[in-house]
């Protein structure tokens, strides 16, 4: 029996993932602990949404292992084949205890907002429909779209639908948390209430890994932040250390140039 | 003798005839068109396999059946299957030329030809499914057969229906053609109408009505269910 305080909630090691010839990630290691609020920064083409995909086996890594809670995803990692889940039901059961926001929302466009919150929690988690509509509604309101329920996520601002697939994410019970730019495909206006959730989830102890541009964000809401360059983590440490005082060139750059836009 | 007497349900009228001749050409109709459903899904399945030899086999299928005219794929079947029977039966004892039945051998050969038009509207609902929405699927931990009951088939049903609608059509007004091999539907039976009463107009233009009121209900049908699958979508006002 692993001691289920003391066991991190996500941990990656040695993580090698290539299309084709070209390797994204060169051996990319990463330990998430419980309560754990870590951004994982970098420009486009470093790697950072590949690495979180890899956590829930939505990109199959092709070396290296992704445990969950103390449970190792079985892998089938052959030299010159496509590596493969060896076992569907585990990656589907680790799968739905974590939460994914997309950068698209992707929520389900055939169902009203409410199905789309109880969707997953009744069919894969087999709960209760009353309890989970129950609790649907609960979430709804608390990320403030209570009286969209009944709305197609196509009549619904981006600034919504994102909140909506936070609580839909919620619903899920999960254990942790996977965001990929969850801000990036919003009106800049819109940024603002997304942000707002996701810092009540941080403030809540919520095991989080956020893959994001908000650099604001990263420094005042995430316990760890992750420097990705070039399919390698270049820095690694607390948002207060790091900012202040970045070891890496590469990142320095990154943040000033950050700043600069920013004014 | 008046149209009204002629198309009535009186000793010397035809109206019995002709309402089960509607009745054979719907029957007919619709079991060629789910024939063709079950081998359009099959062969839209294949069309995405990974193995190319099914690939091939979709490919040579729906490029063929879609290229030579109904009537010789109706002909090839009646004739193929007759000579099949014929064979049999000779080694039963019987003697020359003993033809398939006309319902199956009618039905067959609609689901052939309309499989391979399925197929390809298959094959366009499936290319045009959000990507997205499909992964998110998969994050929240949905088996396969779970994905596709609750996500893809509704989510395809949107973009395949109107094809549907239109191969649905195509079929019906091909089911004439099964009045070649003897069929009793509603062109035969107006055939043999015209023939013996020597009223040619009033019978093909009854028939005539007579399809036009299938596509017409069956048209409102599709309607509907395009509109329940198309909730949730947005269109351009």
């Amino acid at each position: 029996m692993p001691d289920l305080a003391n066991t991190p909630a996500v941990v990656l090691s040695g993580i090698r993932k290539s299309y084709g010839e070209h390797e994204v990630l060169h051996g990319v290691s990463l330990t998430a602990n419980e309560g754990d609020v870590i951004s994982i920064l970098g420009s486009s083409g470093s790697g950072k949404s590949t690495l979180l995909r890899c956590i829930n086996m939505l990109e199959v890594p092709n070396a290296g292992s992704v445990s969950i809670h103390g449970e190792t995803i079985a892998l089938d990692q052959k030299p010159g084949q496509q590596p493969r889940a060896r076992d569907n039901a585990q990656v589907n059961r680790l799968r739905a205890k974590a939460g994914m926001v997309f950068q698209s929302f992707n929520l389900w466009s055939h169902l009203t907002i409410l199905e789309n919150l109880i969707e997953a929690p009744v069919h894969v988690l087999k709960r209760d429909r009353k309890d989970a509509i129950a609790e649907a509604e609960t979430l709804l309101a608390r990320v403030g779209i209570a009286e969209k329920r009944h709305a197609y996520p196509a009549h619904l601002s981006g600034g919504q639908q994102q909140r909506a697939a936070i609580a839909r994410a919620l619903a899920m019970h999960p254990s942790v948390m996977l965001f990929d730019e969850p801000t990036s495909a919003l009106d800049p206006e819109l940024v603002g209430e997304v942000l707002k959730v996701m810092r009540d989830l941080a403030a809540e102890g919520r095991t989080m890994l956020i893959v994001t541009h908000e650099m604001g964000f990263a420094r005042d809401v995430s316990t760890r932040t992750v420097f990705l360059h070039n399919g390698v983590i270049e820095e690694e440490g607390p948002p207060s250390l790091v900012f202040r005082n970045p070891r890496s060139d590469r990142f320095r750059q990154f943040i000033s140039r950050d700043e600069r836009e920013a004014r | 003798m008046d149209y009204l007497q002629l198309m009535g349900f009186g000793p010397n009228g035809w109206g019995y005839g002709m309402l089960a001749a509607t009745g054979m050409t719907v029957a007919v109709a619709l079991c060629g068109y789910l024939i063709g459903s079950i081998l359009g899904s099959l062969g839209a399945a294949a069309a995405f396999s990974r193995f190319m030899l099914l690939r091939g086999i979709a490919g040579f299928y729906t490029t063929v059946l879609r290229g030579i005219p109904d009537l010789l794929v109706i002909y090839l079947f009646y004739f193929g299957s007759s000579s099949v029977i014929s064979g049999v039966a000779a080694l039963f004892g019987a003697e020359g030329f003993v033809g398939a039945p006309a319902f199956i051998t009618g039905a067959m050969a609609i689901g052939v030809v309309s499989g391979a038009y399925q197929m390809q509207v298959f094959r366009g609902a499936v290319l045009a499914l959000a990507k997205g929405e499909i992964e998110a699927a998969r994050a929240y931990g949905m088996p396969s057969f779970l994905l596709f009951r609750r996500i893809i088939l509704p989510q395809a049903a949107r973009f395949a229906i109107p094809g549907m609608g239109n191969v649905w059509q195509l079929v019906l007004k091909e089911s004439a053609l099964i009045s070649v091999i003897g069929l009793v539907e509603i062109m035969r039976q107006s055939q043999i109408g015209a023939g013996s009463t020597r009223q040619p107009f009033s019978f093909y233009l009854t028939a005539a009505a007579l399809y036009l009121l299938i596509t017409f209900v069956s048209g409102r049908g599709f309607r509907l269910a395009e509109r329940r699958a198309m909730r949730g979508v947005r269109r351009a006002a």
